[in-house]
C-alpha cells in the first residue's frame, strides 16, 4: 500500500524501473546504470537501445507509420526515424577533432611540471650520492676497468691505446 | 538518399592482403640490415682481435697492473 503511494509520487516513468508490488515487499530499485545504455561506437554499430526513449507524439505516429510499407515513407521521415534510433551517424561519430592538440599540449605541460618537481626533490629531499661517484673514485674505477681488459674486442678496452697510454684516435 | 552502398564484406581480407606483404617485407629488411650492419662487423671484429692476441702477454700485463688476487705483481 505504502509502496504504491510512493510510486504515484515518483511518477509514471519510474513505475517500470522501481519498486515492484508483489507480495507487499519491494524489490531493489533498478539503478539506471545497470540498464542497457546507448553509445556511438564504430565497433558496436547497433546499440542495445534506441537513442530516443520518450517519443514525442509526432515521433510516436512516425513509428506507427514505420510498421507499414517503408516505400510509403518520405526521405525526411526515414531520416527522422534514423535520428530516433541513433544519435550520431557513422560519419559524425568518426569525425576528427583537434582534441589531440590539447592532449599533447597538456602532456608536455605535465612533463614539465613533473620535471620541476623532480628537480626540487633532488635538491631538497634526497641526501648526498655515494662516494663511489666522486671524480677521483671514477678515475680509479676506469683505470681498473682498463687494467682488467674489460670488453677488449668492441667495448671500452678496445678504445684505449695501451702502448701510448691514451685513448685511440 | 542515393549514397552508394558501402563495403560490407571482405574488410579483414582486404586489410591483410595489403598489410601482410608489407609486414613480411619490412621484417626481412630489418633482419638483413641487422645481419650486415651488426653481426658481420662483429664477427670480423672478433676475428681480427684474436688474430693478434697473445694470451700470455695480456696475462702478464694484467698481473703487473695488480688486478689478480692469486698472483701479485712481480714487485711485491
Amino acid at each position: 500500500m505504502l509502496a504504491s503511494r510512493a510510486l504515484s509520487l515518483v511518477g509514471k516513468r519510474a513505475i517500470s524501473t522501481s519498486v515492484c508490488l508483489r507480495g507487499g515487499h519491494g524489490v531493489a530499485k533498478v539503478e539506471r546504470y545497470t540498464l542497457p545504455a546507448y553509445f556511438d561506437r564504430r565497433e558496436n554499430p547497433l546499440p542495445d537501445i534506441c537513442y530516443v526513449e520518450n517519443l514525442s507524439p509526432v515521433q510516436a505516429s512516425l513509428k506507427e507509420k514505420e510498421k507499414g510499407s517503408w516505400a510509403a515513407l518520405s526521405a525526411d521521415e526515414k531520416i527522422a526515424l534514423y535520428r530516433i534510433s541513433f544519435h550520431q551517424s557513422f560519419a559524425e561519430m568518426n569525425q576528427e577533432s583537434p582534441e589531440w592538440k590539447t592532449v599533447v599540449g597538456g602532456m608536455f605541460f605535465l612533463f614539465g611540471l613533473t620535471g620541476l618537481l623532480v628537480l626540487w626533490q633532488r635538491k631538497y629531499v634526497y641526501g648526498p650520492v655515494p662516494h663511489t661517484l666522486d671524480p677521483e673514485y671514477k678515475q680509479k674505477e676506469l683505470q681498473r676497468v682498463l687494467d682488467m681488459r674489460m670488453n677488449p674486442v668492441e667495448g671500452i678496452s678496445s678504445k684505449w691505446d695501451y702502448e701510448n697510454k691514451q685513448w685511440k684516435k | 538518399m542515393s549514397l552508394p552502398k558501402p563495403l560490407m564484406r571482405g574488410l579483414l581480407g582486404k586489410r591483410l592482403r595489403f598489410h601482410l606483404p608489407i609486414a613480411f617485407g619490412l621484417s626481412l629488411v630489418a633482419a638483413i640490415a641487422f645481419k650486415y650492419g651488426v653481426t658481420e662487423p662483429r664477427k670480423r671484429a672478433y676475428a681480427e682481435f684474436y688474430k693478434q692476441y697473445d694470451a700470455v702477454k695480456e696475462f702478464n700485463a694484467m698481473k703487473e697492473a695488480g688486478v689478480f688476487e692469486s698472483v701479485r705483481p712481480s714487485g711485491e
